[in-house]
């Protein structure tokens, strides 16, 4: 035999323990990854169909709440002088900058999820220092283009994916 | 602990159990027999009423679980059959809910005991460690059962917490999804929630094992914080701690009977006895009153991941306790101005509590800021600078003398 104790090159031995316990090592993740893939959203979670919402009977000024994928979403006809307030802050120092225009397809209708980013609370409509939303939680302020203005929440408020099927119809998702 | 006292089967029966199962022995060496100091005062007798309370919750649970069902559909009706129909439901319900209460109450008064008389210092390290874990691991248990019976708090408070997880970098939006089981609280949230909740006391009353167990090799630290020196110092754990702890336990039960039956929602939310609606949130979210503190820490911070942080960070700074005191004497009877900073320290905790049931604004949100800069100043700074340069006061020789040598302090 050439392999003694007191040599201090690796054995046969040494090699066996090493692919062993590799092996060891990859079946018990590979055994593991089912029983924690297993808390992800499922696939009746996933197949979340899109929402298709009839905007007709919102007034200008008003503002309609749907749900979508358990969440709330704002569907807001915005006023003239809305539309106004919210494009004269564009170019002010804002804490997640993002210009008016660039949240909506049409000036006339924001939509955005009623989802405060701080932490997940549904803000309140028409409340707040800038009469958008106002987070009940901690105490976030949004302006009337759902951006983060005051408080704790560091982003504006998402806008979701959507498109207009038509004038008075609205497909979210 | 070395004892002087050695089991001794009395009986063919006993020795013939003796060398094949030592229960009694065990039993005998570690309860009846255990030496334990002489001088413990009423605050050691909460390791005993902890231990009470631990149980009382997995037995209710355990009831409650034959009659709860854990479904969006069903949880909050279910609650309501316990509290209506179950025969002495509401009774049992009342003490799983206000168990949990004076839990963390019996709590707070072990760890304040702790941190005053120095019981984490060396060699009960691990004690602590093992403690801390087992606080941490009741948060987890009293956040989810919390979540159970379906009702606005419930639901909103779930959603606070699960998204404080989404405020970490890269990670924190698919773990969040992954602990949700969907992109917001729902029914996969409440059955996973049910399934851990019922899981969890068994892995503390594991913990709680380590932790006796830990407690067990150098013995109870005791009100002067001296080592034992001999058998002089100690009694017999039975009779002498049993009587005790079962009085401390029965003055305790006065305590919780009344909540039971004559204030049974006083430390609960209104709220949470209307059903979990994901479009309307309540107009002000309180967690329960044990985590207001920690809920206060969170809020007093402008940037998201800030709070997070500095929240986690207010338990996870207890786990380096023992090495961030630097003073080598254990018991605050013997540090002037440690008992000082301790008071403060104590004053601090309570404010930071009724602060977190405020709204964050003016002037609550200054003080809120002020405690908990002062939370962790108390670990971080004064601890460890403390421990250098305070003059300690004179010692006893042991703890059979600290009473006379108390009385010679005393006439100085």
């Amino acid at each position: 035999m050439s392999d003694t104790l007191d040599d201090d090159k690796p054995t046969r031995r040494d090699f066996l323990y090493i692919t062993t316990g590799a092996f060891g090592v990859v079946g018990a993740a590979s055994v593991a990854w089912p029983l924690i893939d297993q808390l992800n959203p499922d696939a009746s979670v996933k197949a979340v169909s899109t929402v298709e919402v009839d905007i007709s009977s919102i007034e200008p000024g008003s503002f309609l709440k749907v749900a979508w994928r358990g969440k709330p979403i704002y569907i807001r006809r915005r006023t003239n002088e809305e539309i106004a307030d919210a494009e004269k802050d564009d170019n002010l120092n804002l804490p997640d900058p993002q210009k008016d225009i660039d949240r909506v397809q049409k000036k006339e209708w924001l939509v955005v999820v009623g989802v405060c980013t701080h932490l997940g609370c549904i803000p309140i409509a028409n409340q707040g220092e800038y009469e958008g939303w106002f987070c009940p939680c901690h105490g976030s302020h949004y302006d009337i283009s759902g951006r983060i203005r005051k408080g704790p929440a560091p982003t504006n408020l998402e806008v979701p994916p959507y498109e207009f099927v038509s004038d008075s119809l609205i497909k979210i998702g | 602990m070395d004892t002087d006292y050695k089991y001794e089967p009395k009986n063919g029966l006993t020795r013939w159990l003796d060398s094949r199962l030592p229960l009694m022995r065990f039993t005998s060496e570690h309860v009846l027999q255990f030496p334990t100091p002489k001088n413990l005062n009423y605050f050691w007798t909460f390791g005993f009423i902890l231990t009470m309370c631990l149980v009382t919750q997995i037995i209710t649970g355990i009831i409650l679980a034959m009659h709860y069902a854990p479904s969006t559909l069903l949880a909050f009706d279910s609650v309501e059959h316990i509290m209506r129909n179950v025969n002495y439901g509401w009774l049992i319900r009342y003490i799983h809910s206000n168990g949990a209460s004076m839990f963390f109450l019996a709590v707070f008064i072990h760890m304040f005991r702790g941190l005053y008389y120095g019981s984490y210092k060396e060699p009960r390290e691990v004690i602590w460690i093992l403690g801390c874990i087992i606080y941490l691991l009741m948060i987890v248990t009293a956040f989810m059962g919390y979540v159970l019976p379906w009702g606005q708090m419930s639901f909103w408070g779930a959603t606070v917490i699960i998204n404080l997880v989404g405020t970490l970098p890269l990670i924190g939006e698919s773990l969040t999804q992954m602990l949700l089981g969907g992109f917001a609280v729902d029914n996969p949230t409440l059955n996973r929630f049910f399934s851990l909740h019922y899981l969890l006391p068994f892995i503390i009353f594991g913990v709680v094992l380590l932790h006796i167990w830990a407690l067990h090799v150098p013995g109870n630290n005791n009100p002067v914080g001296l080592s034992v020196q001999g058998k002089q110092d100690t009694v017999a754990f039975h009779p002498y701690y049993t009587v005790k702890d079962f009085f401390a336990y029965t003055v305790f039960l006065l305590l919780f009977c009344y909540f039971i039956f004559y204030n049974p929602n006083a430390l609960g939310h209104a709220d949470n006895y209307i059903e979990a609606d994901a479009m309307v949130t309540p107009a002000h979210i309180v967690p329960e009153w044990y985590l207001l503190p920690f809920y206060a820490i969170l809020r007093a911070v402008p940037d998201k991941l800030a709070g997070v942080l500095l929240m986690f960070g207010a338990i996870a700074v207890l786990f380096f306790l023992p090495w961030l005191d630097t003073a080598k004497v254990r018991s605050g009877r013997y540090r002037p101005i440690f008992r000082y900073f301790y008071v403060l320290f104590v004053i601090d905790c309570l404010i930071l509590g009724y602060l977190g049931a405020q709204v964050p604004e003016g002037i609550y949100l200054f003080l809120s800021r002020v405690t908990t800069i002062y939370y962790f100043a108390f670990f971080l700074l004064v601890l460890p600078i403390l421990g250098r340069i305070e003059k300690m006061k004179p010692m006893p020789i042991g703890i059979s003398n600290s009473e006379l040598s108390r009385d010679m302090v005393a006439a100085e």
